[in-house]
């Protein structure tokens, strides 16, 4: 799985995507967090305020709750600030 | 153009882009009555921080950004009678007083394309995955979200 990186929490994690491969018994996006976070402390603070996260599956606004599989790119970024 | 369907032209470049090119190919549609369009600029000065801008560079999410946009516009076609519409939104570095987004709406009536411009700006505030970060002599800062983007939204729930 692809997993990418925006805005501050690019900078954070120190890389803008990174390949992971999924165990089998990670289904959805929280349990991928919660997978990262036993990985490396440095997650800790991207996933610390989750209020602030935005999440998109294969491209798609989705939620804590999506499941996704290996073949899936996952983003986090903060609320958008175009315009 | 004597084709009825709705246009969609969208486009994120680090290009400047020129307003009086972009209204002539808004006005090539036969139901074309009215033109709106809106354009963001890079302000100088950070009012939330109190100090002075010298550059923003803007990243994005390259596909999720085209995507959100074309949704967006979508739903204003669900909405309003629109004959085209135009995003453009630069990325990369940026100066004060730049031009960073355009978005112009045409219809056969000027209501539609005024509502229709509003209603489109509104939303890519708040979904187009864009990011910016503030730049000046000591140092530099994201963007953070204003909550008042949001309250914007509360219009079109109707």
């Amino acid at each position: 799985m692809i997993i990418k990186y925006f805005s501050w929490i690019k900078e954070h994690v120190g890389k803008s995507e990174e390949q992971v491969s999924l165990p089998s018994h990670i289904t959805d996006v929280i349990q991928l967090i919660n997978y990262l976070n036993e990985i490396d402390e440095k997650y800790n603070i991207i996933f610390e305020k989750r209020e602030l996260i935005k999440i998109a599956v294969n491209k798609k606004y989705s939620s804590f709750y999506t499941n996704i599989s290996d073949n899936d790119e996952i983003a986090f970024f903060p609320p958008v600030t175009g315009g | 153009m004597t084709n009825n369907s709705p246009q969609i032209n969208i486009k994120i470049q680090n290009e400047d882009f020129d307003v009086s090119k972009e209204i002539k190919i808004l006005q090539q549609h036969n139901n074309t009555g009215a033109i709106v369009n809106f354009v963001g600029v890079v302000r100088g000065y950070d009012e939330k921080n109190d100090q002075i801008i010298n550059s923003m560079t803007l990243e994005h999410y390259p596909g999720m950004t085209e995507s959100e946009i074309e949704k967006i516009i979508v739903n204003c076609f669900k909405r309003w009678e629109i004959t085209c519409v135009t995003v453009i939104h630069r990325v990369g570095n940026l100066k004060p007083l730049d031009q960073i987004v355009f978005v112009g709406v045409s219809s056969k009536h000027r209501q539609n394309a005024f509502d229709g411009c509003n209603f489109i700006m509104d939303w890519l505030k708040t979904k187009a995955p864009f990011w910016k970060i503030e730049e000046n002599n000591s140092e530099k800062n994201w963007v953070s979200f204003n909550d008042s983007d949001n309250e914007a939204l509360k219009k079109w729930e109707k």
